[in-house]
């Protein structure tokens, strides 16, 4: 079954564990720029947003790829970067509409997120399922439900202030 | 490598700056953080060094595992001579600081001289610059962060910075990072307003190679596990520290109106469910937010509700707001103790004392110590929450005769003040203590008393103590790795076996400050938490540095012999009621007023409190007075300090 990673921002904490076993995972040390997840903060309103790859079906990064090393895998229903062919250019980089693929300096390559294989670890760490990997059409329900929740919560409101009225 | 992490040192006031490796043999020794800190401390000042002179050192750091692969290991440690209390200062925060100074290549800064105008230092992997800070003088603490990162035009700069009140020299002025991360104790954002160093900027994004990446990476996720299935922890992910002082105000454990009172009545409006209430309705329902790579999340996240600040954004209240903005002075409205939460945070100080302070101050305005003249007018009366606030202010800006006297710390207040106003001071070696009351727990009176930095609940407390965990509980986590077969009791108004246990929890605190973890990862609040048999492997997979847990156990140990070291050669006697392990005599003479059938009543024994005094400083190898045997520095390796090897 199709897979997506899953984020909600508003249960983020902030801590960075994600960016910290994402670099971990991949290249077994401990250094945020070599994170595929990056939590995006704004300290003084309390808003943490973790930015991760979206796995375009219609891709800017595979179509600007000017030596096509960026391909679909439909299996584990992600993008992905072919090392052997890159040529580093970073064209991915300046397209991705997200911010999502980073030019990893320190290994003069381009990286992204690769769902580590269908074992996404950021999720497997994150203790407030702020990021969560779910079967892909179950991401907008979860969001249906929550706007649904929101309005039944209004509504309520409204009841009692007719009622109060 | 975590190991390969440098030293710097900065002299502010030639522009000097050298950077050395830190060799292993003293990391096998103080491992990091803290205990090395207290070796760099030692080694770099002068005995009688003027705390707020050129000579002073100011140290600031990261533990060994900080930014490793191993979570909440992201505290920094600061150290300097504490122009509080003319000993040991020493603070600990969390937050992002210190993983992003080992990732600019450093575990430790030492830093010394006087800038002749206000600067600030900006660490960029492996480099460091002194910068012009003479626009950033006399912003808050947010504020300067912000415009630091604005000035380097980097957002994922990370700063400690100081505010009004350290450039104003209040003698217990922190250094904070983030919104509300704070090294609180001992003034050492004073020490830093003293060199005329705004703040220490830091951007790191080297490798930290990590010796087994896949042992240390599943290994945290089971020590992960151990931390978040704790009932302790998950509590504090809900409510944060407010929930402590709950629990343990309707017990009758909280200092109210100064010390006349062991419990704050009626003070729903402070209770633990209501502040979570106003977050919930100021952030929503997710609103706990977490320092580096730490999974108990504590920090609740609020906007003032009410008042001349509302809609402020800002963490906590930790439970020492309520305890210092609310009990202490008898104020029993959470707007009072968000706002003065908010204030101390913004100014930078600490809200420990600056509760303490005030409280103290009012008790003497009951008594007529103090009247509207020295306070020119203000009406100090207990629970008078805008005199508070007001003091606050006056207190971080040192206006007035009363704010003025007050920010030079209790004790020179005390002196400048005169009659009996030091005989209602409630502190150990010149640093309040906290808005515990310790009268019904021998085993927490003997804590604050024999801290190494002053009235203190992080640096020994047995929490646990509260708990009456059976015997067979108490002697599983007491016996290692040091086997011990004294006493034990579950009582916690007992006398018997405290001492054992607050050695025990003394050297752990001391590990996990060296290691860069949070207490609450440790038995501090938790009984099934980590300590000693956990820890070796984390430092082996993380580091590659072979430790049993013997050997942390002996360098705890002489990391805190060598914090004694630093307290004597400054002066620490036994019984100097200023400088020494000694509490107040209110703790002898007063009985708690309130609170359950076990603590009503309750005063400490002064002659068990002495044969207390007595085993503890048998275990810690001293003497009678208090000084360390030779016998004692010899066996840990200790006799050649100041070796002056960094």
């Amino acid at each position: 079954m199709d897979k997506a990673l899953m984020i909600n921002h508003e249960k983020c904490t902030g801590c960075r564990l994600c960016e910290l076993v994402c670099a971990v995972k991949h290249d077994g040390i401990s250094n945020p720029t070599r994170s595929r997840i990056k939590v995006m903060k704004w300290e003084m309103e309390g808003l943490y947003i973790p930015m991760s790859c979206q796995q375009c079906q219609d891709a800017p990064c595979e179509n600007g790829c000017p030596v096509g090393a960026i391909s679909r895998n439909e299996t584990l229903n992600r993008v992905e970067v072919d090392q052997e062919i890159c040529i580093g250019c970073r064209t991915c980089v300046s397209v991705c509409p997200f911010g999502a693929m980073t030019f990893n300096a320190i290994d003069r390559k381009v990286i992204k997120c690769d769902l580590c294989d269908g074992d996404p670890q950021c999720v497997r760490f994150c203790d407030v399922k702020a990021v969560e990997y779910v079967p892909a059409t179950d991401v907008s329900i979860v969001k249906k439900r929550d706007a649904a929740l929101r309005l039944k919560e209004a509504s309520k409101k409204a009841d009692s202030l007719q009622a109060n009225s | 490598m975590a190991l390969d992490r440098k030293i710097a040192y900065i002299n502010l006031s030639t522009g000097e700056i050298e950077t050395k490796p830190i060799p292993l043999e003293l990391r096998k020794k103080f491992l990091g953080g803290r205990g090395m800190d207290a070796y760099l401390l030692y080694n770099h000042t002068k005995k009688g060094c003027d705390p707020m002179g050129p000579d002073n050192a100011l140290i600031i750091s990261g533990g060994l595992l900080t930014a490793t692969c191993a979570s909440a290991t992201a505290r920094t440690h600061v150290m300097a001579k504490s122009p509080l209390t003319g000993l040991l200062g020493s603070c600990n925060m969390g937050g992002f600081f210190a993983p992003e100074l080992a990732w600019a290549g450093f575990h430790h800064l030492v830093i010394k001289g006087q800038a002749k105008k206000p600067v600030y230092l900006y660490i960029n992997n492996g480099d460091i610059e002194i910068r012009d800070a003479t626009a950033l003088w006399g912003k808050t603490t947010t504020d300067t962060q912000w415009a630091i990162r604005d000035e380097l035009d980097d957002q994922e700069v990370k700063s400690l910075v100081i505010g009004p009140a350290g450039e104003h020299l209040v003698r217990w002025a922190n250094v904070m990072t983030g919104i509300k991360n704070a090294g609180g104790r001992t003034g050492m954002g004073c020490v830093m307003g003293s060199k005329n160093l705004k703040a220490v900027a830091v951007r790191g994004t080297l490798d930290i190679k990590i010796a087994h990446p896949v042992e240390a990476f599943e290994f945290n996720k089971r020590f992960i596990e151990q931390i978040t299935s704790a009932k302790v922890n998950q509590t504090q992910g809900t409510l944060g520290t407010p929930f402590i002082w709950g629990a343990t105000n309707s017990w009758g454990g909280v200092r109210t109106r100064n010390f006349q009172y062991n419990q704050c009545e009626n003070a729903d409006d402070i209770e633990p469910e209501r502040i979570d209430e106003i977050c919930e309705e100021t952030m929503g329902p997710y609103h706990m937010a977490g320092c580096f790579g730490c999974q108990v999340h504590c920090r609740a996240q609020h906007k003032i509700p009410s008042g001349p600040y509302k809609g402020r954004y800002e963490e906590g209240p930790e439970y020492t707001s309520q305890g210092a903005f609310g009990g202490e002075p008898d104020c029993k409205s959470a707007e009072t103790v968000l706002v003065g939460n908010h204030l101390v945070d913004q100014f930078g100080m600490d809200n420990l004392e600056t509760g303490s302070i005030i409280a103290w101050a009012m008790e003497l305005y009951e008594l007529g110590i103090i009247s509207t003249k020295e306070t020119e007018g203000l009406d100090l009366r207990w629970g008078n929450d805008e005199a508070l606030i007001e003091m606050i202010e006056n207190i971080c800006y040192r206006k007035g005769w009363l704010g003025n006297t007050l920010a030079d710390g209790g004790i020179p207040a005390s002196e400048k003040i005169g009659k009996d106003s030091f005989d209602y001071l409630i502190q150990v070696k010149g640093m309040s203590n906290l808005h515990s009351d310790e009268r019904a727990t021998p085993a927490l009176a003997l804590n604050i008393a024999t801290a190494s930095r002053g009235s203190d609940h992080l640096r020994s407390r047995p929490a646990i103590d509260l708990y009456h965990l059976p015997e067979k509980v108490l002697r599983k986590i007491y016996s290692n790795p040091i086997p011990y077969d004294g006493p034990l009791s579950s009582e916690h108004t007992e006398y018997i076996g405290k001492p054992w246990q607050v050695f025990w929890q003394e050297n752990c605190y001391m590990a996990v400050d060296c290691l860069g973890i949070c207490k609450y990862h440790t038995t501090f609040l938790g009984a099934t938490l980590p300590n000693f048999e956990d820890w070796p492997k984390v430092i082996y997979y993380n580091t590659g540095l072979e430790l049993t847990p013997t050997d942390i156990w002996e360098i705890a140990v002489r990391c805190n012999t060598l914090e004694r070291m630093f307290n004597l050669r400054e002066g620490l006697k036994r019984t100097d009621l200023k400088k020494g392990d000694l509490l107040n005599h209110r703790y002898f003479d007063e009985p708690c007023r309130r609170g359950a059938l076990d603590v009503i009543g309750k005063k400490i024994d002064r002659k068990k409190f002495d044969a207390m005094i007595d085993e503890f400083y048998g275990y810690k190898g001293l003497d009678k007075k208090g000084n360390i045997k030779p016998a004692t520095l010899k066996k840990q390796g200790l006799a050649a300090e100041p070796s002056h090897v960094l």
